[in-house]
């Protein structure tokens, strides 16, 4: 436990609330009284603290209401502050006014479980779109997930500007291009933009109620499909909290199998994105070429792992498949032709002063809004916020061959465009070593059902940024409730800050800078 | 400039002719569809891409589809921005009950003969996410559907072989 941690839960202690031992592992568990749960926010945030998640879980069938739950995180140490909140009197304090990222935390808590945040600023539904009947609480028990809900007649109420000039670009959720769905609304004044509000949900699957019906094996599959291109991120961090909450410790080489999973996906993804960014701003020759070479990381992950996303390939306590000597080799030959390959085209960007004028001070994410916002990844990294799981919370072997975090402080379409360009640098580095130090050994641990109200938690750095898991056990061996975000939980809300001010056809270049999931967040 | 040039000349043509089955497959269908392509399509093939509620790595692999070593513009066929003027409809996901309207309406946009083709084994029923209070589950329970094309993902040349069978039909 870090020096800050100890002392915030000393002090959480002293005004009456409890420490749970063993109630969350994988993280520091403290309880509060539910008219506190605000008053501790404001404590932690004025101790330094950052919100990492927040998120409801209902708890009758342990003969409770509901429980309401609040991650934070300063340093190394995770600290899940927790209140009991009733059954028929579902209020609890918002904690909004202290971390502007409980915002959509908050909302989706009313909408799904049907809590009610008190002196929250707009409970307009999230995720549930305004057709949905109000009382339809899918996260509730009571709620039967295979039922279809019927349609009501209602009105989703969007910001509005008014003003002479004021006019408004609607935008989908069916866009132009090959993307996810989501819809955003600009309100500008000739080409500027006075405000953007983006509106999502059109890809909620119902993820986390789902991952209450299937088995922990089916689960696993699930995680991996929460986000398509963070498959292994997602499968890692699910089997981390089912590890932390069974007490199951995987061998070191499939740790280390993971772990070169994991910076294969942020490679991989990290060449489609700087080649996308290229691509909106016309240049499409290097989105081409980027793509040839995003194109060989995929066959090599087909190759050596048998699929090119690196799909179900990690399992509780471990992983599924071995990577041959013949495999290592070939992993190896591919870093050295990447690492030329790569080179040769960063130049290319480098000189390119017409690239330059798109990508410089476009899409400014300050880091003081950065900070506020909580947002994780490379975002924050671009934007001066060092934050890095991989760096402050490391499984192993990340900790013994230690990334080298780039970070900027711009927070412009650049910044995010050159934290990925070091990171593929480091990655590159990261995967000769680990797999030069590749340790013998099995690839699996045994895994059993965790005791019955138990919940771990874990967090894993993604491609994208910081991936948190919270899995409770139900009294049936199953799972009771699990909750998962995505970086983009808290990252979509820095677009909205970051696009002020710039024009709207500038908006496809920031968006893309940011890259975000819709349904990482949707779920 | 000077560096694109290299650039380019070293890399040279990476396109592919597609893996040995496969090829003999858009052979077969190649034949047929000539002609079809001629008559229907004016040589081109126009396609609306929706995701309807995927995870986004049926996404990732349309995208593999464009790049310069499946490059889908040699057999005619690009992407579009508008159901307008699309001769297809390219469809991934299970539908979620929050795209079902948008999906509807994007097909009812299209010309006929609107050509529909479902991506993925979500489209196909679901897949992993079933059918639920927010998923309606495969794509044909929404609009009629011509060709599945299973995998999750598919890979690209199986989605270019999926959308030619769709053409040849």
């Amino acid at each position: 436990m870090s020096g800050k941690t100890g002392d915030i839960l000393k002090f959480l202690i002293s005004k009456g609330s409890s420490e749970m031992d063993g109630a969350v592992n994988g993280a520091l568990a403290c309880k509060v009284r539910r008219d506190l749960f605000a008053q501790t926010a404001k404590d932690l945030k004025d101790a330094g603290f950052r919100l990492v998640a927040q998120w409801a879980s209902d708890e009758t069938f342990f003969d409770r209401g509901f429980g309401l739950y609040a991650a934070y995180s300063a340093g190394a140490d995770y600290l899940i502050i927790m209140a009991d909140i009733p059954y028929e009197n579902p209020n609890f304090p918002s904690i909004t006014r202290h971390f502007p990222s409980a915002y959509r935390f908050e909302r989706q808590i009313h909408s799904l479980m049907g809590l009610n945040p008190l002196e929250h600023p707009d409970l307009r539904p999230w995720i549930k779109h305004e057709d949905w009947p109000e009382d339809a609480h899918p996260l509730r028990k009571s709620f039967d997930g295979s039922r279809k809900l019927p349609r009501v007649k209602n009105e989703y109420h969007w910001v509005a500007v008014e003003g002479e000039g004021v006019f408004e670009v609607a935008v989908g959720p069916v866009h132009a291009g090959i993307i996810e769905p989501g819809h955003f609304r600009f309100q500008a004044i000739g080409e500027n933009i006075i405000n953007l509000e983006t509106r999502f949900g059109y890809v909620h699957k119902g993820i986390e109620k789902r991952f209450e019906s299937l088995s922990w094996q089916d689960a696993v599959r699930l995680a991996g499909r929460v986000s398509g291109d963070s498959t292994v991120a997602h499968c890692v961090a699910f089997c981390m909290a089912a590890e932390e909450a069974s007490g199951c410790a995987p061998p070191l080489r499939a740790g280390y199998l993971r772990a070169i999973m994991m910076e294969r996906e942020r490679i991989a993804n990290h060449l489609g994105d700087i080649g996308a960014i290229c691509n909106d701003t016309g240049f499409a020759f290097l989105n081409h070429q980027f793509s040839i070479l995003r194109e060989r990381v995929l066959r090599t992950n087909a190759r050596v792992f048998g699929h090119r996303l690196m799909m179900d390939c990690v399992t509780l306590g471990g992983v599924v498949m071995d990577v041959s000597p013949e495999g290592v080799r070939h992993i190896l030959d591919e870093i050295n032709m990447l690492k030329g390959e790569f080179e040769r085209l960063i130049r290319i960007y480098e000189d390119n002063p017409s690239l330059e004028g798109r990508v410089y001070g476009t899409g400014v994410l300050d880091p003081e809004t950065a900070k506020a916002l909580g947002v994780v990844g490379f975002v924050a990294r671009s934007s001066g916020q060092s934050l890095d799981v991989r760096i402050q919370s490391p499984f192993p072997p990340y900790d013994r061959h230690i990334p080298r975090a780039p970070l900027l402080s711009s927070g412009d379409v650049h910044a995010r465009a050159w934290v990925r360009v070091e990171e593929v640098r480091d990655s590159l580095r990261l995967l000769k070593e680990m797999l030069d130090a590749l340790p013998e050994g099995p690839l699996a641990a045994k895994w059993s059902m965790p005791p019955p109200e138990v919940s771990g938690f874990s967090a894993v750095e993604g491609w994208r940024g910081e991936i948190v898991y919270w899995v409770q056990c139900g009294g049936d061996g199953g799972i009771n409730r699990c909750m998962v975000r995505d970086p983009s939980s808290v990252n979509w809300l820095a677009i909205e800050q970051a696009i002020k001010g710039n024009m709207v056809p500038d908006f496809p270049l920031c968006n893309k800078s940011f890259n975000q999931s819709y349904s990482g967040h949707d779920l | 400039m000077i560096r694109i040039l290299l650039q380019i000349f070293r890399t040279g043509i990476v396109t592919e002719s597609l893996e040995p089955a496969d090829e003999a497959k858009i052979i077969i269908a190649g034949r047929a569809l000539e002609k079809k392509v001629q008559e229907r399509f004016k040589r081109s093939l126009a396609i609306r891409f929706v995701d309807a509620g995927s995870c986004n790595a049926c996404e990732l692999e349309v995208h593999a589809v464009n790049n310069p070593i499946y490059d889908c513009e040699r057999f005619g066929i690009h992407f579009t921005a508008s159901p307008r003027f699309a001769d297809m409809l390219l469809v991934t996901g299970p539908v979620t009950r929050n795209m079902e309207i948008a999906l509807k309406r994007t097909y009812d946009a299209m010309p006929t003969p609107k050509l529909v083709v479902a991506l993925g084994d979500c489209a196909f029923n679901g897949g992993v996410f079933g059918e639920s209070y927010s998923t309606i589950g495969g794509i044909d329970k929404v609009i009629p559907v011509d060709v599945f094309i299973n995998g999750c993902p598919p890979t690209p040349s199986g989605i270019l072989n999926g959308i030619l069978r769709a053409v040849a039909r």
